[in-house]
């Protein structure tokens, strides 16, 4: 038993197809409770106002924005060394979640900073790299959409998600050092000063937790429309030889 | 319905617009996923009445 | 290796080969800058180095395309994959005849144009410093993103798309570089870091540009 065994196309249907209809109601489960509680059942902050809501949003939308392309980027690298197609295909599906995730954030962030900054936009670093992050996303699903062979997209929309990985995080600290930023420091990070407060930690813990079930249950969705399509394919090519 | 004070159309707003995005996403994808697996079956069936 | 850079610059300078173009597009969009922000010369001064960069940069992103295309269309690319010239070589070649073609004329014409937009005394020696360190890294960049469209018709539009973000830390720094230099602050610290980024391009995209060749090549 390995983990390879799921990088056969039936194998993985047959595994996670019984399973997506679970993990799609628990991250229902999981984002409405979080949304839920954080909307009506946390206080106002006492500087941010009801605004303080917003984060169950921006946060968890901002993390899957930044962790789709992270699991892009492995999933491009499994497809270059091992040549696993379902591999290649979850990449694929990835890009559209993660896109809409990084325009969540922009927006949410757009509106929250409005009544906070005075400003629905500014050239802060954190804004800018998002949206360098979504013009990233942009050309990688061009890319895909631009090439007729499976195979040859795959290859090279996984080097460029590599070689864009790159400048990527080039771009961010160049952003870095190109203005310093309006943004506050990370919501959550393991160093507990710096956290938001407890009443608002929980709600958005769960809303986190179903924003990444969220994406689980689009990317495999989306994995296997694109193993079901290509197989179309492969059919209606094979009756046109016959 | 809590009192959202002076900030309400900031946050209601934002919530209308990602619930709004997050349905078109997820709405999206489920179509999608149902046309590709009408068009497999179809395909399938097809070939198999020939066969 | 010295043959086919030969090659390319001859047929960059031959008419039709688009060499000039390029030049003659940065000389329109620095043009048409005070047209559309107004003529204040204060203003002017203080935008310069951006503008420069920017048209630098939408110059060079124009003949991006030519670099691999016309090779592609008559086959002699395939001739020069299967060349005993390791394919990485080729494609760095190709990326200094672009330099050659586009970004130097550049370097040499921005002085030129900083006139126009009366940029400051102080900022011409610095421009033209992180032009000439600059431009070679869009010019490998850009091999790398013609490398990715080569068989993608009209893929013009895309090579934009999928280049241009990559271009944003090059353009970050150089026009660091240029307005620090402008508004005479030191310089040292982005002209190190554009410097690593151009060495880094250079020493690394060769080989994502030719594998991204070999699978088109396919």
């Amino acid at each position: 038993m390995s983990i390879w065994q799921y990088a056969n196309p039936k194998k993985f249907m047959e595994t996670t197809g019984p399973l997506l209809p679970w993990i799609g109601a628990a991250s229902l489960t999981c984002i409405v409770t979080g949304l839920v509680w954080g909307f009506f059942f946390t206080p106002d902050d006492y500087r941010q106002g009801s605004t303080v809501k917003i984060i169950y949003l921006h946060v968890p939308s901002a993390l899957m924005a930044i962790n789709a392309w992270f699991m892009m980027l492995v999933a491009s690298l499994i497809w270059l060394i091992r040549r696993h197609h379902v591999s290649a295909l979850a990449a694929k599906a990835a890009a559209p979640v993660g896109a809409t995730m990084t325009v969540i954030a922009l927006i949410t962030g757009a509106i929250w900073g409005q009544p906070m900054w005075g400003t629905w936009w500014a050239w802060d670093p954190r804004l800018t790299s998002f949206l360098v992050l979504f013009l990233f996303y942009l050309g990688y699903m061009a890319l895909w959409g631009a090439i007729e062979n499976d195979d040859t997209a795959a290859d090279l929309t996984s080097i460029l998600c590599l070689v864009g990985s790159v400048f990527a995080v080039l771009s961010r600290y160049a952003v870095n050092f190109w203005n310093q930023g309006l943004h506050q420091g990370a919501s959550l990070s393991l160093d507990k000063e710096e956290n938001v407060s407890d009443v608002f930690y929980y709600p958005l813990l769960v809303s986190i937790g179903g924003f990444i079930l969220l994406f689980v249950f689009l990317v495999f969705l989306g994995t296997h429309t694109e193993i079901r399509a290509r197989r179309t394919r492969a059919l209606l090519a094979r009756e046109r030889m016959s | 319905m809590p009192d959202l004070g002076k900030y309400a159309d900031a946050v209601l707003s934002s919530y209308a617009l990602s619930l709004l995005l997050i349905f078109a996403l997820v709405g999206w994808a489920v179509v999608r996923s149902r046309k590709a697996r009408a068009a497999l079956e179809e395909t399938e069936q097809r070939i198999k009445n020939r066969g | 290796m010295i043959a086919l850079l030969l090659r390319d610059l001859r047929l960059a300078v031959r008419a039709g080969g688009g060499f000039g173009l390029g030049l003659a597009f940065f000389l329109i969009v620095v043009v048409l800058v005070p047209f559309g922000v107004g003529p204040e010369s204060g203003l002017l001064s203080v935008i310069a180095p951006g503008v420069l960069w920017i048209g630098a940069l939408l110059a060079c992103l124009l003949s991006l395309d030519r670099i691999f295309a016309l090779d592609w269309e008559d086959g002699s690319l395939d001739l020069l994959a299967t060349a005993p010239v390791p394919l990485e070589g080729i494609v760095t070649v190709k990326a200094l005849a672009h330099w050659l073609t586009t970004g130097l004329p550049l370097v040499l014409a921005a002085p030129a144009l900083g006139i126009l937009l009366s940029l400051p005394q102080g900022g011409y020696l610095w421009l033209v410093v992180s032009l000439a360190l600059g431009t070679p890294a869009l010019s490998v960049i850009g091999t790398f993103g013609a490398a990715l469209t080569v068989g993608i018709k009209r893929g013009g539009l895309l090579l934009s798309l999928l280049v241009l973000p990559l271009y944003v830390p090059t353009l970050i720094f150089g026009a660091e570089v240029a307005r620090r230099g402008a508004e005479g602050f030191e310089v040292m610290t982005p002209l190190l870091m554009l410097g690593g980024i151009t060495f880094g391009a250079l020493a690394l995209l060769p080989f994502a540009s030719a594998a991204v060749l070999r699978i088109n090549l396919r």
